[in-house]
């Protein structure tokens, strides 16, 4: 599976000395499906490669130089909106890593603006985006209803004139997950950058990274997470740095979760980690993209995805919701 | 994939890889004279596939695929197999191509002068490059130009032309001779085939060109020419881009350069004859 490929070669860049033009179309194609190909880019630059993989990577590099002026510069127009608001305003995932000059932002594509506010705030913070040109996105009166109920977002906005989205985070984990995360100390311990934003400490910022992929969603995107822990973990590795992480952690009832990131981080992009046979499951699933980028393991893709909608929600509210949106016509996978 | 097809057309290496087989024959005999991606790695792959696997033979219908993707593609039959296949080329282009500025533009080329043709679809952007073939010119492309950020010079990207309706048969008059693909019947544009591009135009297909003209063409009027101001010229082009607002900062340097350094007119034409005549008239 190109995925192992994708990862074995983050892990040791110097490998791509042993690959010939079909594994580097598979490495590329891998990437690419995992939205890493800024990161793989910067992962390799300076190496000895094939011109035509050398030009495709630096192509890259500069797309993501580009994304990350771009997501800086939402972050700031986001800012100016909710500045007058004097609320405390917490930059989450990929804009978070460039904001503060992070390694796990070298390179990483970054889409939607994600930031987190204090739940109290969220109607004012609402109106504020509203008055300054963001819209909503989701005309069903049954997602947004959901959304508002139950999850741990308001539902996405967009911006009328730059066409970017904004996700309101008012916690890390949706409502309807059994783990409830101290929200409260996530932003009393937020790191400020200096400009009225910021961002998450930095044990809450690898907490936050697990959350988002353990305990929430079907692990779509695994492979990039994981890259993000791994990078998170190396940046700050100091004595007792992994043992605060998860005290943290487990105070936000996410220790199952940080353990088992730092596990399989360890085991994709670092020195290695015992895994559990659960794990090697989590492996199967993030790294079963084939020489195209498609996704091959279609049970274990079916399987997560029931995995992430039973973590979220308790079994009888999930056959409700399911039930629902497929009147509506969504099919999940396939 | 089952079957695969690879290609360079201009700086841009694909894969094309199908669920079937007559697509993928298509490609290899239309695109039999062009070379392999360089270093057999492809910028960008494309995948034909059925959504379910009776689809492969029951009604068999095209998805496309590829590494990038617009959600919701409705398929195509199988009879539009080349179609699918040219869309998805030309997807992997508009969505993510990030090397050059991309102009959605015809483009001929001699003595080194490019003329670039730009307009809404039905301005006869593609005829008119065919037809200028045919009188000598270099064709560098119907689709897409590509614009050189560091440079301002134009690369070719001389994919199969797609001809629509009336226009197949006035160039096959124009190019006795010269090869198509397979009808293309009942697409959304009506009936289309793609004309294979002459032999000086693929072998010269890595040459930049400087550009010297940028034609805003408009067909069923009477023979007229107007100048386009920068001003005007540069808004109507970030239009015709696909990627000039991706590109950021290097996207609006280019199209500055091009819009000051290249003058631009708007000609009207009643009929390819005069169209061609007044084309002819920006050589020199």
């Amino acid at each position: 599976m190109s995925g192992v490929l994708l990862a074995r070669t983050m892990r040791n860049p110097a490998q791509i000395a042993t690959l010939d033009a079909a594994g580097w179309t598979a490495l590329i194609g891998a990437a690419r499906a995992e939205q890493m190909l800024g990161n793989l880019a910067h992962r390799l630059e300076g190496l000895a490669m094939p011109a035509a993989a050398a030009r495709i990577l630096a192509d890259a590099r500069a797309s993501a130089g580009q994304g990350r002026i771009a997501a800086l510069w939402e972050a700031e127009m986001a800012r100016r909106a909710l500045a007058p608001l004097g609320v405390p305003v917490v930059l989450l995932k990929g804009t978070a890593f460039v904001a503060a000059g992070l390694s796990a932002g070298a390179g990483r594509s970054i889409g939607d603006l994600d930031i987190l506010v204090p739940h109290a705030v969220l109607d004012v913070v609402e109106h504020a985006l509203l008055a300054a040109g963001w819209e909503w996105v989701k005309p069903d009166p049954y997602d947004d209803a959901y959304y508002r109920r139950w999850m741990h977002e308001l539902p996405p906005l967009i911006h009328r004139s730059r066409d970017r989205m904004i996700d309101v985070h008012h916690t890390i984990l949706p409502r309807t997950a059994r783990p409830t995360p101290d929200a409260a100390l996530l932003i009393a311990d937020a790191m400020p950058l200096g400009n009225g934003l910021s961002v998450l400490s930095r044990e809450d910022m690898l907490v936050h990274a697990a959350a988002h992929l353990f305990a929430d969603g079907d692990l779509a995107g695994g492979l990039r997470n994981l890259w993000d822990i791994h990078c998170l973990l190396d940046e700050w590795d100091a004595p007792g740095f992994r043992e605060h992480v998860s005290t943290r952690a487990r105070h936000h009832g996410l220790g199952e979760a940080i353990a088992r990131a730092m596990r399989l981080s360890d085991a994709l992009y670092g020195a290695g980690a015992k895994l559990t046979a659960a794990d090697r499951w989590f492996v199967r699933r993030v790294t079963g993209r084939d020489g195209w980028g498609v996704q091959r393991r279609k049970a274990s893709e079916q399987a997560f995805y029931l995995r992430g909608h039973l973590l979220r929600m308790p079994p009888p509210m999930l056959a409700r919701h399911l039930w629902t949106k497929w009147r509506k016509g969504y099919r999940p996978i396939g | 994939m089952n079957h695969v097809f690879a290609v360079r057309i201009g700086p841009v290496g694909f894969r094309v890889g199908s669920d079937w087989r007559a697509p993928i024959d298509t490609l290899a005999d239309l695109y039999r004279d062009y070379p392999a991606p360089e270093d057999g790695i492809p910028d960008f792959s494309v995948r034909l596939f059925a959504r379910r696997p009776w689809r492969r033979v029951l009604r068999p219908q095209v998805m496309i695929g590829g590494d990038y993707t617009i959600p919701d593609a409705a398929p195509l039959p199988l009879s539009l197999g080349l179609l699918a296949a040219e869309m998805g080329m030309n997807l992997q282009m508009a969505l993510a191509q990030r090397r050059y500025l991309l102009l959605h533009a015809s483009c001929i080329e001699r003595d080194g002068r490019a003329i670039l043709m730009t307009g809404e679809s039905g301005a006869g952007k593609s005829t008119l490059a065919a037809l200028m073939m045919a009188r000598g010119w270099r064709l560098m492309g119907d689709e897409f130009a590509l614009v050189e950020p560091e440079t301002g010079l134009i690369y070719s990207f001389p994919r199969l032309v797609s001809l629509k309706n009336q226009s197949v048969g006035v160039v096959g008059e124009a190019l006795r001779g010269a090869r198509f693909g397979p009808w293309q019947r009942d697409t959304p544009k009506g009936d289309i085939r793609h004309l294979v591009p002459d032999g000086a135009s693929i072998a010269a297909m890595a040459e930049p060109a400087r550009a010297a003209a940028i034609l805003f063409p408009a067909y069923g009027h009477a023979p007229d020419r107007r100048e386009v101001a920068p001003g005007e010229c540069f808004v109507r082009l970030t239009q015709a881009s696909t990627n000039y607002v991706a590109l950021g900062e290097r996207g609006f340097d280019t199209l500055t350069r091009l819009v000051r350094d290249v003058p631009a007119t708007a000609i009207d034409y009643p009929d390819a004859a005069t169209a061609c005549a007044m084309v002819e008239e920006f050589a020199a």
